[in-house]
């Protein structure tokens, strides 16, 4: 998986495509737990950030982002291109992270 | 009965009294410190252009995000406002913070890599976590590729 390169951009510098394989996707849904539930609810009164929530969300697109680099790795990409990330909230108290971009095979010129 | 009417009145008082100490006091603390980060990154490039400079050989996907929450004493402000309408310069201020914050944590990864250049640089916010009283949380993404 380390050898997977990502960029949102629509080409790597140094590189050039030898084969677009098609739209590779990954997504996570996650819901906070009562826990950092509580804190949060303290952070409200006096606002600022909430790092508990921070974490939470950031865990959640790299595990989107593994999914996607999974399925573009058995289509044997080696690169995916114009990566896009979409938040949404799907009900209360969950989150979704969807990513998806083109899976490509690239070559160093 | 007129001590549990004063009780029920001094709760919320209280609890915008010190929202809005803590927060003005927390506020004025993170914007300073926005501004000296920012100071110390000037020589990072920021872009939202595609295009990739000449003499770029190597490229390196860098996020950042963060989660804010609104204070009570803003959300107070900010539905009297909604009463009146025009600019909610209390949610304003709250935003831009969230939204430098997160454009240094992605620079902040850029540094990592020796990088001078990002380019394609999107910016994403959205509601998180909204409970049953609509009062969510705010998450601003940024994302780019960091050239060099």
């Amino acid at each position: 998986m380390s050898n997977m390169q990502i960029s949102n951009l629509e080409n790597i510098p140094g590189t050039k495509i030898i084969k677009h394989l098609g739209m590779v996707q990954g997504n996570t849904v996650r819901a906070k737990h009562v826990g950092r539930d509580i804190l949060a609810g303290l952070k409200n009164i006096v606002g600022g950030e909430l790092h508990a929530y921070t974490e939470l969300l950031t865990e959640s697109r790299q595990q989107s982002t593994d999914r996607m680099i999974a399925q573009a790795t058995k289509m044997g990409a080696n690169a995916v291109l114009n990566v896009r990330f979409s938040t949404s909230s799907v009900s209360a108290g969950a989150s979704e992270i969807y990513v998806y971009g083109t899976a490509v095979v690239v070559e160093t010129v | 009965m007129i001590f549990s009417y004063i009780f029920s009145l001094i709760v919320p008082i209280s609890l915008i009294l010190l929202g809005f100490i803590v927060g003005r006091i927390n506020e004025a603390k993170h914007f300073a410190d926005l501004q000296q980060r920012e100071d110390s990154f000037k020589h990072v490039v920021l872009s939202d252009l595609k295009a990739i400079p000449e003499g770029m050989c190597h490229s390196q996907f860098v996020s950042g995000s963060v989660v804010i929450s609104i204070d009570y004493y803003k959300r107070i402000i900010a539905s009297i406002r909604m009463f009146f309408g025009g600019e909610v310069a209390s949610y304003q201020s709250l935003l831009s913070r969230a939204r430098r914050e997160a454009i240094l944590r992605m620079i902040d990864e850029a540094d990592d890599y020796d990088s001078k250049y990002i380019a394609n640089i999107r910016i994403e916010t959205s509601k998180v976590f909204e409970n049953d009283k609509g009062i969510g949380s705010l998450e601003v993404y940024a994302y780019g590729t960091a050239l060099s």
